[in-house]
């Protein structure tokens, strides 16, 4: 395997976060208790700009304010479920309230997209923050599908004001961009595949199943795009719905409860906004948790999000 | 910039007129929570008049200034006659409380020049005030944090993830003013879950404690300056004993008085009274 394929997202974000806190003395990194490899070297070189607030999200959020709101630039760190949710009012008022009327900058890097924990169970799989997230406004959602976006998300976030919160995978994960290639954070998606049947349209994990996809699809002789969508907020939603317009169909995956509010009903919402004459149809997990021990793969099935299941929609679109 | 403050007489006269005028605004929106407002109407006048905070009212946001939390916010509306009284908002405002257009709302955010944070919703504002504070001895900066709260925000469990990680980081520049009215909304705190004895908890967890009659003025102004003084690097927290609807008979004792509004004439009567 190359040695660029298994690099984790969250060490080459906060590796990037160490690099940046050397030369810049703005730089808090919070963890609620939770570690990562790279996160050792940080915490050792910079125990003022560290703090471990404990197994306490919310009191997170709350330190994570005030240290904004006194002019330093904030990562905060957690599992994605706990992050997401147990301090959701936190985050609410301080962050998407608060962010409205004073300038502040505070990263929540989340970890454990989707089922990524797949073996630790539903209290770990995190299937709901594309949705909840969303509906908060003045907050940043970033979802990347790889190391390199989540590696330069670091020094985007630095340079940008505002509250964001990062989804990222809790395994290594393929990169599909190029090291060194720039993240059009400004833009948010990116065209990874072209074709013609239909677009299918991931984001995080959800973009490496559509690419395999794809691939199966190619062997059968049907050409289908993928877009990657890495920023659902804030995004250039007319400039992604150019190139939905491009197509009849549109498909999309994610690794979260469907209907609901997430990247499903982002895309809707962009189709409409710009009159694009497409039909959607929309892949992702169906609302209920499973307990059942299985791998990743075997648990995406379950909870209804399975490749060959797009694998036949597609296939049958051409059929029609 | 911070003063020596009133004197003794004109720092009592100043919380008496204070009382008068959060009834007035009351009387004007009877949706502001008069009871828990009349509850900290000493310790605000203390603060802002007792020469313990610096702060500029031209420059509200004046780096130098000790940054006040009123993480009791909904029970603070007794603030927003100080306010204007120091020139942070205009006086003509008080007559426009909760009026649209107006800058005074039942309650405050920080669109209002002398809050620091949003807060109403109980909880927060401990674990801002951590923050604020390990910022503020990050860059050196000899402002100081205080912070207002309730006693029945103690229910919120993120009031004690701050109160356990403040003594670990040494913040010796933070101070929590406990306005100990006893009630919390629906009865007394001590029926729900005895938050006593409060001051042996927060000693437990590394704080420097001290406790006072809410609702002498002086007393909470002298003891105030006495904690932080203490040059030590902990915490500080002071324990003021008040009374819900301070003042007034028809709310003081009455275990729901939090969501009592005072009728235009019973308002009227307690003023006359005090003239």
């Amino acid at each position: 395997m190359n040695p660029a394929d298994v690099r984790a997202m969250r060490n080459e974000l906060i590796g990037a976060v160490h690099q940046l806190m050397r030369g810049d003395e703005r730089i808090f990194f919070l963890s609620a208790d939770f570690g990562a490899p790279a996160l050792d070297p940080l915490r050792a070189e910079f125990p003022e700009r560290f703090v471990n607030v404990g197994i306490a999200e919310q009191n997170l959020i709350n330190m994570a304010t005030g240290l904004a709101l006194e002019g330093f630039v904030v990562f905060a760190y957690g599992i994605a479920p706990f992050l997401s949710m147990r301090c959701y009012e936190q985050m609410r008022i301080n962050l998407a309230m608060m962010g409205q009327v004073r300038p502040l900058n505070v990263n929540l890097i989340s970890v454990g997209a989707g089922i990524s924990y797949d073996l630790s169970g539903p209290t770990h799989h995190c299937l709901e923050d594309l949705s909840v997230m969303r509906t908060l406004p003045n907050v940043a959602l970033f979802s990347p599908s790889d190391w390199v976006q989540a590696q330069q998300f670091a020094a985007y976030a630095v340079e940008t004001s505002g509250a964001k919160y990062a989804r990222l995978d809790g395994k290594i994960v393929p990169p599909l961009y190029e090291e060194g290639e720039t993240v059009a954070f400004a833009r948010g998606f990116a065209e990874l595949r072209a074709g013609e049947t239909c677009c299918l349209v991931g984001t995080g994990y959800a973009t490496h199943m559509a690419l395999r996809v794809a691939e199966r699809l190619k062997e059968s002789g049907v050409s289908v795009a993928v877009v990657d969508v890495f920023m659902l907020q804030p995004l250039d939603r007319a400039g992604l719905a150019a190139v939905l317009a491009r197509f009849g169909n549109v498909v999309t995956l994610e690794e979260g409860f469907v209907g609901c509010g997430g990247l499903d009903s982002l895309i809707a919402a962009i189709v409409r906004e710009h009159g694009v004459a497409v039909r959607q149809h929309s892949f992702g997990c169906a609302q209920r948790y499973c307990f059942e021990n299985d791998t990743r793969a075997g648990l995406l099935q379950r909870y209804g999000l399975d490749e060959g299941a797009i694998f036949e929609y597609v296939m049958n679109l051409r059929r029609e | 910039m911070r003063d020596a403050g009133l004197s003794d007489e004109a720092l009592r006269a100043k919380a008496r007129w204070v009382w008068r005028e959060t009834l007035r605004l009351h009387r004007r929106a009877p949706e502001t929570r008069v009871a828990s407002s009349l509850s900290c109407v000493e310790i605000l006048c203390a603060l802002m008049y007792g020469g313990i905070l610096r702060f500029d009212p031209r420059n509200p946001r004046w780096e130098g200034r000790d940054r006040l939390v009123i993480s009791k916010a909904h029970g603070s509306i007794s603030f927003y006659p100080i306010l204007a009284d120091l020139g942070f908002v205009a006086v003509e405002e008080l007559e426009r409380i909760a009026r649209p257009g107006g800058v005074l709302k039942v309650i405050p955010d920080p669109l209002i020049a002398g809050y620091e944070t949003l807060n109403g919703s109980v909880g927060l504002g401990l674990g801002v005030g951590v923050g604020l504070a390990l910022g503020l001895r990050r860059r050196g900066a000899r402002a100081r944090v205080m912070v207002l709260c309730g006693d029945g925000e103690l229910f919120a469990g993120a009031s004690w993830e701050a109160i356990m990680l403040a003594p670990r980081h040494g913040l010796g520049n933070l101070c929590i003013i406990v306005d100990r009215n006893g009630l919390c909304m629906l009865e007394r705190c001590s029926k729900v879950a005895d938050l006593a004895p409060l001051e042996e908890k927060l000693a437990a967890f590394g704080w420097r404690t001290a406790s006072v009659n809410g609702h002498d003025v002086c007393a909470v102004r002298d003891t105030l300056r006495a904690l932080l003084d203490e040059r030590e690097p902990r915490p500080k927290a002071l324990l003021a004993d008040t009374v819900k609807g301070h003042g007034v008979p028809q709310l003081e004792g009455d275990e729901l008085c939090h969501i009592r509004s005072l009728a235009p004439e019973v308002i009227d009567a307690l003023l006359r009274e005090g003239e």
